[in-house]
């Protein structure tokens, strides 16, 4: 029962909506239960928010450490050169994200250039 | 705060220019970030053989990028369903404490269930980030319509974005295919700093960005959920032990 098992054309649109919507949004209903019965201060919620936030830093390393497509094609040592330095920028300039991801673009993409 | 607690008859078209600040909270660089974190997620989607209806109908019912680039990735694996629903599922945990965070700030006794359930749709990094950032400017009672503003303004400019891109992404050379790819994790990288409220998040993204790929080779499958339970435990732990040395001194 994989993405591409059935010729139907709705069986992507299933699977996008049992895979992709109930997964995620499934969640977010959970926390609308749970989040009108707790403080926004409370101790729980540091826990929680500590718990997300390693969850997608974890995503986001491995997009950066595993990538797909096109971006597998380069060095490792470009595409963490390329982070630190877009991460660098950002805090150095009062954490402006923007400049943060030009900053990143610019040292992928000339490495890429110089490597040909 | 000085709300009456007599219904206002201007109420409607105080709930209307607040959903209109929030359309405009959304053309702001955090916003003109999210959308080129679209732009590579619509490339990732393309180069994975979505349709441009899927990647448009993927955005909308999704509306969350860690979730979208996992079920691209369980797609082009060739992930049963239930495989597929599961990475997701995982990946997508962290909204719920997002959601648990945001849904305190918009309730009144007098809010009705569900416009919390409906709006929760929208809840992803963004949107949150620009809502936490600046609902304490909001008087409480017109947070759900300055919040409608923002994620129903995001989700359909992203929907718009993914389709243009989609239709352009064919012409353009390998090389600016793979910054449009580089575009997803360095827009994370960034905004989950700058959306942490406690040091603890901090050491949370630090400890998770370790994490992610050594579990990656040592459970794949699990990775995730096993690095953001270790991470996220060891962060709070240090918050605990911070506390509680600042108490005992």
């Amino acid at each position: 029962m994989s993405f591409d098992a059935f010729e139907s054309w709705w069986w992507p649109y299933l699977f996008i909506l049992l895979a992709g919507w109930l997964a995620t949004d499934i969640w977010r209903y959970i926390g609308v239960y749970l989040g009108g019965k707790m403080s926004e201060e409370s101790d729980i919620l540091v826990f929680v928010r500590c718990i997300a936030t390693a969850l997608v830093a974890a995503v986001i390393a491995n997009l950066i450490v595993f990538p797909s497509g096109a971006l597998a094609d380069s060095p490792l040592e470009l595409r963490v050169a390329a982070a630190i330095a877009g991460f660098a920028a950002y805090l150095f300039c009062r954490k402006q994200i923007l400049i943060g991801i030009v900053a990143a673009e610019l040292v992928l993409l000339s490495g890429l250039y110089l490597l040909g | 705060m000085s709300e009456s607690p007599i219904a206002q008859p201007d109420e409607e078209s105080r709930a209307f220019a607040w959903y209109l600040r929030g359309v405009r909270r959304c053309f702001s660089i955090p916003g003109l970030v999210l959308v080129s974190a679209f732009i590579g997620f619509s490339g990732l989607a393309r180069e994975a053989g979505l349709t441009l209806a899927q990647t448009v109908f993927m955005t909308g019912v999704v509306w969350a990028l860690p979730g979208q680039v996992v079920l691209i990735g369980a797609i082009l694996a060739g992930n049963s369903l239930f495989a597929a629903a599961f990475a997701v599922a995982l990946s997508s945990v962290r909204l719920a404490p997002m959601v648990v965070a945001i849904t305190p700030e918009m309730q009144t006794p007098k809010t009705r269930g569900w416009v919390l359930y409906a709006l929760s749709h929208f809840v992803a990094i963004t949107s949150w980030v620009l809502a936490m950032g600046s609902f304490k400017t909001v008087p409480r009672p017109l947070r759900t319509a300055y919040y409608t503003g923002i994620g129903s303004t995001l989700v359909l400019v992203n929907m718009g974005v993914v389709a243009t891109v989609f239709l352009v992404a064919e012409t353009l050379p390998a090389t600016v295919n793979a910054g449009l790819l580089f575009l997803t994790p360095i827009y994370f990288l960034t905004s989950l700093w700058g959306s942490a409220r406690e040091r603890a998040g901090h050491v949370a993204m630090i400890l998770g960005l370790i994490c992610g790929p050594v579990f990656h080779i040592l459970m794949p499958g699990f990775d995730l959920l096993a690095a953001g339970v270790v991470a996220g435990v060891v962060s709070y732990a240090w918050h605990r032990m911070k506390a509680k040395n600042e108490e005992a001194g």
